[in-house]
């Protein structure tokens, strides 16, 4: 199927851009947005080439080298360049392996929160206004909650670990993604491809999930991209209260909540944990303008 | 405008209705038994279990129960805290105002500074200054706000001295607290320099919470100013002479407020969000630091009655901010 | 002294795909209390043009002139501040669409106080008055208890009065007039413009009616300048243009007109406006021209005498029949 279009597209000169190419010269007009992909990419490789990266396994301990400055300040030494944590543990070696818990954390919250919001979002859209009303209410009391406090107690009734945590974020998530969904939706379905599509006699399944949904992608990929930003800081505040990733894992949240009763005397080892923090979402998110602006010019929100 | 009040009130009682739901089931979901939850690590003994059972009235059937704790609800009780043997409601209430001074501190300087950072990036649109301020936002928008509160405690208490670490007011100074808001109290205390000290102690916490909801403030009022500065009503404000300044401070801003307001009425959720980080790294007493000290000394009881309030809260503010919306926007005041 | 003169304005605008030029070289020149038209179709530059001389276009635009002169002035050299002072004082301006127009969160009044407050001594009390008196004089009831309306209680027709009633606020010397009735009912029309002439004549001031009507023209004006593609094509005395347009374009609109029209079937102009990416060679009309040959498709054509209307063509009409002989004598 690609090959063929891809020779349509070579032998007429005047064929117009496939949707991909479209988005793509509107996506790299935007110079923030494709720093923000550059730096993700980067993220990402270092996620995958962890292992190959790192000097050390994130929870090697040196004795001797308890709170070990970083590589340019005095007392700091080409062992580790980024110091090491209280625990004599080399701070880079665990920020490169935080990369991967990260994009974990990351790909499944989008993954289970789109997933269900979009199937319950696309079900409100279609079903008889009882239903709807009841799904949306449901969602409007979740949303009642701010989101950490939700996921705090979430994760008090499921206990605390990693994977809870991400099952909670997930929750808190979802309703954006139905209301979202459903927005779009109602939008779409009086539209007259999809009476064609009736008339041509395709059943409600095929109606709801292959003629609207594909229709109605482009503000829920946004969702997902700024989804995964809250997801990633979300996940590192439940981190630092204590009610993420568990010690040792070198979850950058977690790494934040072990460093601070050293603040005062360690610098590094509560301004790196955060700073890739900020630097992931901060690429998330200048991504997520550029997806925006290249596939819904009308959806504005911050 | 009072069938729309009517009619907003109507989709309020079911969702507040929802939300006595989950804080019901809230103690019921956590695994294990109930009682030696709420009892917490140093347990009981069986008369005390038995006596416990019958007053929760866990040995009744659910919806008896959720029947009594709406009950309860409706008279203002909402259980009573395990560890400190006092109600939740008198917890709750005697630790929102420090909250709330926090918040509305939070919340002003995000307006004061974000709506007029807005204007001036929508004014000045793809030039120098427009750039620099949005990638300002955007960093604050991305920022983890516990660590940036580390980071300025790093740099301004350890480091320069000038802000307190922790607390509302220096220990120094002892006096009552009639309002509950330290501000007004240690002004009317009349004490040399309380006043000062409440004020630098709120400097840090105040900038940490109002980081996100300033840097979507901002995002938004330029994108609702580039909106509305396309508007044909404002080439007729500028055809009529006026100066810029009124043309995009007054007849453009005030149309651009009305997407802005409902943006500045959702950060409340985001700003109890913040709070409990916020309170939690400086040791501010408030609800946000209540409830994360609740949920780890299992004082389920608070939990959950906490839970509840703050989602009433939440619910009452946006309400308010639906009416508000009406009220500038005059095409529903009088629609 | 005219009270307005421009000499070959051209505004250009900076587009994603370079720059387009919407209006190329125009002269306008009013008499204080002259009456004139500027016609042309949608994108022809007429609205451009005096949005330049308003300076209200967006920053995109590049405004050129070799004289903007208003009342003695030269609005090239003035501050932006200076030129506020006159911009909506001595030149006021009303636009297509009046229920945009109109700022949605203020009321009428405020709108109308706002600029009296700017541009007049007057006090609280005696702006109220002349608002009510305004009001009044665009002919909406109950002026009193208009003053306190939002614009999204007022009709179409209601929103253009109290747009002219902004407009006179200040005495104008000079009102541009730009499309005034074209989002309004046909019978709301009339009104209006019979209303913007009236007062024309008992203000004293000058106008300019900015349409794409030339019926509107032949009832209202005394004398028409035809833009096309951003440039004046023709411009003459109302009487003269409709009874012998001398650039092909003036006839074309004139026998689009259903008044004139003879056969079963309305004349129309066959084609589009070119725009930045069809722009001809020689004259800018050849594509559509019913008279057009090699010369016109390659040679930007002269500017003709004002004998024959300064029309801006190879071959100008002289009662309807191309003068090919130019050619000749040329």
């Amino acid at each position: 199927m690609a090959d063929a279009s891809s020779q349509i597209a070579r032998t007429v000169a005047t064929a117009p851009p496939g949707p991909f190419r479209e988005f793509w010269s509107s996506f790299k007009e935007n110079r923030g947005a494709v720093i923000g992909l550059v730096i993700f990419a980067s993220f990402l490789l270092i996620a995958i080439a962890a292992p190959l990266l790192a000097p050390y396994t994130p929870n090697a301990q040196f004795r001797d080298h308890l709170l070990q400055p970083p590589v340019w300040e005095a007392g700091g030494s080409w062992q580790f360049p980024l110091g090491t944590d209280p625990l004599g543990r080399d701070m880079l070696s665990r920020l490169l392996y935080g990369a991967r818990f990260s994009f974990l954390i990351g790909l499944v919250v989008v993954g289970i929160a789109s997933f269900f919001g979009v199937v319950i979002g696309v079900l409100a859209g279609f079903a008889p206004r009882w239903g709807d009303t009841l799904i949306m209410r449901v969602m409007d009391i979740v949303l009642s909650f701010p989101s950490l406090l939700l996921a705090l107690v979430l994760v008090a009734i499921l206990g605390p670990s990693l994977i809870n945590a991400m099952i909670a974020i997930s929750i808190v998530l979802q309703p954006h993604f139905v209301r979202l969904t459903r927005a779009a939706v109602l939008s779409e379905r009086g539209r007259d491809y999809v009476t064609a599509a009736r008339v041509a006699g395709a059943g409600p399944i095929r109606i709801m999930f292959r003629t609207v949904l594909p229709n109605c992608l482009g503000p829920i990929i946004v969702q997902a991209a700024l989804s995964f930003s809250t997801a990633v800081l979300d996940a590192a505040a439940l981190g630092f209260l204590g009610m993420g990733a568990q010690p040792p894992t070198p979850e950058w949240g977690t790494m934040l909540a072990e460093a601070r009763e050293f603040i005062l005397r360690a610098w590094w080892v509560v301004t790196f944990p955060g700073l890739c923090i900020l630097v992931t979402v901060l690429a998330i998110n200048l991504m997520g303008d550029g997806l925006r602006d290249a596939l819904d010019p009308k959806l504005k929100r911050s | 405008m009072l069938s729309f009040l009517f009619r907003r009130l109507l989709t309020f009682l079911p969702t507040f209705f929802g939300v006595t739901v989950v804080s019901f089931a809230f103690i019921r979901l956590i695994p294990g038994d109930p009682i030696l939850l709420l009892a917490g690590e140093r347990g009981v003994s069986p008369e005390r279990y038995k006596e416990l059972s019958e007053q929760m009235g866990f040995d009744r059937p659910l919806w008896a129960q959720y029947l009594e704790y709406l009950g309860g609800l409706f008279q203002g009780d909402l259980g009573t805290s395990f560890v400190t043997k006092k109600p939740v409601v008198t917890e709750f209430f005697a630790l929102f105002p420090a909250t709330l001074e926090l918040s509305i501190c939070a919340i002003l300087l995000a307006v004061a500074l974000g709506i007029p950072a807005g204007v001036i990036a929508a004014v000045n649109r793809g030039k120098f200054f427009d750039q620099a301020l949005m990638t300002t936002a955007l960093i604050g928008y991305s920022m983890p706000i516990f660590w940036w509160a580390l980071l300025l405690i790093i740099v301004f208490s350890s480091g320069l001295g000038w802000t307190p670490v922790s607390g509302r007011i220096s220990l120094m100074y002892f006096f009552d607290t009639p309002t509950g808001f330290m501000l007004i109290d240690s002004l009317l205390s009349g004490q040399k320099g309380a006043f000062l000290s409440a004020v630098r102690h709120l400097i840090l916490p105040t900038i940490v919470l109002a980081t996100i909801p300033l840097a979507v403030i901002a995002r938004q009022t330029r994108s609702a100013m580039l909106e509305v500065l396309g508007e044909d009503y404002v080439r007729t404000a500028r055809a009529k002479g006026l100066a810029p300044l009124r043309v995009n401070g007054l007849h453009a801003l005030r149309n651009a407020m009305i997407p802005v307001v409902t943006v500045i009425g959702l950060s409340v959720g985001t700003l109890l969000a913040g709070a409990i980080l916020t309170e939690t790294i400086f040791s501010w007493p408030g609800i946000g630091k209540w409830m994360v000290d609740s949920i780890f000394r299992r004082d389920y009881q608070v939990v959950q009655g906490g839970l509840l309030l703050i989602a009433t809260i939440v619910m009452i503010v946006n309400l308010s901010v639906d009416v508000l919306y009406g009220f500038i926007n005059p095409k529903i005041r009088k629609g | 002294m005219p009270l307005l003169e421009i000499r070959n304005l051209s505004v250009d605008f900076a587009t994603a795909s370079g720059r387009f030029r919407a209006v190329d070289g125009v002269d306008v020149t009013v008499e204080p209390g002259d009456l004139m038209a500027i016609v042309g179709e949608s994108g022809s530059g007429k609205s451009v043009s005096m949005l330049a001389l308003m300076g209200l276009l967006p920053w995109t635009a590049t405004v050129t002139a070799d004289k903007m002169e208003f009342d003695g002035q030269d609005l090239r050299s003035l501050s932006a501040r200076a030129k506020r002072q006159i911009i909506g004082r001595d030149i006021s301006m009303i636009f297509q669409e009046p229920m945009s127009s109109l700022n949605p969160c203020f009321t009428v009044g405020f709108q109308i106080k706002e600029s009296l407050k700017l541009h007049t001594s007057l006090d609280r009390r005696q702006r109220q008055d002349r608002a009510v008196e305004l009001l009044e004089l665009v002919g909406i009831p109950d002026p009193a208890k208009r003053l306190n309306a939002f614009p999204h209680q007022l009709s179409g027709g209601m929103s253009q009065r109290a747009m002219i009633a902004i407009a006179l606020a200040c005495q104008p010397k000079l009102l541009i007039a730009d499309e005034p009735t074209t989002a309004l009912d046909v019978t709301i029309q009339a009104q209006i413009l019979e209303l913007l002439t009236g007062l024309q004549q008992t203000a004293g001031m000058a106008m300019i009616l900015i349409t794409h009507d030339m019926g509107v023209v032949a009832e209202t004006v005394r004398r028409v300048s035809v833009q096309y593609a951003g440039q004046k094509v023709e411009e003459q005395p109302v009487e003269d243009l409709f009874d012998d347009p001398h650039h092909p374009y003036t006839a074309a609109l004139l026998a689009a007109l259903p008044e004139r029209a003879t056969g079963k079937h309305l004349p129309t102009i066959k084609g589009v406006v070119p725009g930045q990416f069809d722009r001809p060679q020689g004259c800018l009309f050849s594509p559509r021209c019913a008279f057009a040959d090699e010369r016109c498709r390659t040679i930007v054509p002269p500017r003709q005498p004002q004998a024959l209307g300064q029309a801006l063509c190879h071959y100008p009409l002289i009662d309807g029949v191309p003068q090919k002989s130019q050619e000749v004598t040329a």
